[in-house]
């Protein structure tokens, strides 16, 4: 398949991937589109299949079944083409902490073939973007972690390429160096047109920077779109009433007269209340629920986020999900 | 970001088979001169079997051997044998298996072999930076090269290839493994390599199952092509019998380690 990608109209173009470890299915029948220019968010928790599935679109893996093209490229039979338009940071930053930061993306635009004069300029153009400054001439093992995610982004980048993979790229790391990803992430997208696929378990780092988003739970990819859709697929507002276990099985039947509630959730001692106009419905959830006898100790109104949508979809918290993966 | 960083267009294309090799060669070269812990031993270890075998063996096998055998000439190919043989940046590989750092260097175009080729050239040029001290003390001690100083080109140019050839082994094992304690571990490989030979008497005075053993021990073939360079002068047999045991090691190893690299890069 040739490339030609300024008249594609998908950037990556997945279809029907597996991906088998032994019996373990870590990737299963996922089929996926990312358009030109478009920051596509893969949400899940750990072990969802989301590294699995950017090592197989990023040729470090092979599919056990199923067919995708990156820049236009087939993943299985033109892997060096992929390779030479794509730009990776995988999920732990990988870096040689003996080298210094110049020596490695001096390295990296050799290996893209890229000459001195092209080499030169884009180092001085990343150490700017991305900020490292001075430590640029430093060993690596002398770096923060957010300095090494910054570095690994520059290599990503050396050779400005048309697709951008970022695996967990902000994990483990505090809150202003993320929000310096968040912004160099946009950065990309906006300025150079970059399209972005990024793997988070962070449901705001999602929210905040994709266009799209899809959410993977169990290899399974179980629900896509805008966060704007997703979020209008739980409901305009959630409830959350919180309950003595012991009365929980009662609420569903307590609240069943209210005609504004279009769906109940019930996880441990909470009562997810999904609800168009919720600003209305919680005075009479908190009459209904009193009425019933049940007390009530906590009761919260606000705007559905992704980790609803991850609950309606999955039937679990993405934090509860990634506690079951890791346990 | 303004309009001209947007116009710094570059690029990407595949490099050829020798820049790729270039780049990864200089950078574990890079890499090996920032190593010096582990030049160190590498160069103590054989300078002290050298001064301490002269020592203690000198005199009882001259004794017992024809008469005018120079027992220095015949330890300095020991002493270098043993300085050359398994140095390799197997366990750098290993960190860089570890660390992800390989993947990055997967996700790029560069042509695979390098990944492997690039750093024996690291590791023969080490191996030659590490004969030629040795060289230097045997020189001092009183050793004197019958060939000459194109006889020291040549001895060098052996202990190099010996050393590259036994590389194989350390790298097959650590891109098979990707475990540190198993490359470390390899040194064991050495014992029968090193011992079971003509490392501290001539061949004729091995006897019983020893002698059996260094018969079909490359390393015997080796030693005695470095000895006929120092001791006697060009001899042609000898010198060919070396080449021909490094090339059967080389063959064994890099079989193994080009195996190995396959196995690893392979995407299954």
């Amino acid at each position: 398949m040739n490339s030609g990608s300024t008249t594609l109209e998908h950037a990556i173009d997945a279809r029907g991937l597996v991906r088998r470890f032994g019996e373990k299915v870590a990737v299963d029948d996922v089929d996926l589109t990312v358009g030109q220019g478009e920051i596509y968010g893969f949400l899940g928790p750990n072990g969802a299949g989301k590294s699995t599935t950017v090592r197989m679109l990023t040729t470090l893996l092979k599919p056990t079944i199923g067919t995708a093209t990156v820049a236009g490229f087939d993943i299985i039979n033109s892997a060096d083409d992929v390779r030479l338009r794509i730009g990776v940071a995988l999920q732990d930053a990988a870096l040689d902490p003996k080298q210094t930061g110049r020596e490695l993306l001096d390295m990296q635009g050799r290996l893209y073939g890229l000459n001195p004069a092209e080499r030169s300029t884009r180092i001085n153009y990343l150490v700017d973007i991305v900020n490292i400054g001075d430590a640029i001439d430093d060993r690596i093992k002398t770096y923060s972690g957010g300095m090494k995610r910054r570095l690994d982004l520059a290599a990503a980048l050396v050779h400005q390429p048309e697709v951008l993979f970022l695996d967990e790229p902000t994990s483990g790391l505090d809150p202003v160096s993320r929000a310096t990803v968040w912004d160099e992430v946009r950065h990309l997208n906006v300025h150079l047109g970059m399209t972005i696929l990024l793997t988070t378990q962070y449901l705001e780092e999602a929210d905040a920077l994709a266009h799209r988003v899809g959410i993977i739970a169990k290899g399974k990819l179980v629900a896509e779109g805008t966060p704007a859709e997703l979020k209008r697929m739980v409901g305009a507002d959630v409830i959350i009433a919180r309950v003595p276990l012991s009365e929980i099985d009662r609420v569903p039947e307590a609240l069943s007269k209210i005609a504004e509630i279009d769906h109940i959730e019930t996880r441990q001692d909470e009562v997810i209340i999904s609800a168009a106009r919720g600003a209305a419905t919680i005075s009479p959830v908190a009459v209904a629920l009193s009425e019933a006898g049940i007390s009530v100790s906590d009761l919260t109104l606000r705007t559905p986020s992704l980790d609803d949508v991850f609950l309606q979809t999955t039937g679990e918290r993405i934090n509860s999900a990634d506690e079951m993966q890791s346990s | 970001m303004t309009a001209t960083d947007i116009q710094q267009r570059v690029h990407a294309r595949q490099s050829g088979f020798f820049h790729d090799l270039r780049t990864v060669a200089l950078r574990a070269i890079r890499l090996t001169l920032r190593d010096s812990e582990s030049i160190g031993p590498a160069l103590v270890i054989p300078v002290f079997f050298l001064v301490v075998n002269i020592g203690s063996l000198q005199s009882f096998v001259e004794r017992n051997s024809a008469p005018g055998f120079d027992f220095k000439g015949f330890q300095l190919p020991v002493a270098v044998i043993f300085s050359v043989t398994g140095v390799s940046r197997a366990g750098s590989l290993v960190i860089d298996i570890q660390d992800g750092y390989l993947d990055r260097l997967l996700l790029t175009p560069v042509r695979r072999a390098t990944l492997l080729l690039g750093l024996m050239v690291a590791d023969i040029m080490l191996v030659i930076a590490l004969t030629l001290p040795v060289i230097a003390i045997g020189t001092l001690i009183g050793v004197h090269f019958a060939t000459g100083l194109l006889g020291v080109v040549g001895f060098v140019l052996l202990a190099g290839a010996w050393g590259l050839a036994f590389t194989g082994f350390p790298y097959a094992i650590a891109l098979k493994t990707g475990n540190p304690t198993a490359v470390n571990n390899a040194f064991l490989l050495f014992f029968p390599f090193a011992f079971l030979t003509t490392a501290y008497v001539p061949q004729s005075s091995l006897t019983g199952w020893l002698g059996h053993v260094a018969t079909y021990n490359p390393t015997t073939y080796v030693l005695a092509g470095m000895r006929s360079i120092v001791m006697t002068g060009w001899d042609a047999t000898a010198i060919f019998k070396a080449i021909c045991a490094i090339a059967l090691v080389g063959s064994i190893s890099f079989t193994l380690a080009f195996t190995a690299l396959r196995g690893r890069v392979k995407r299954s």
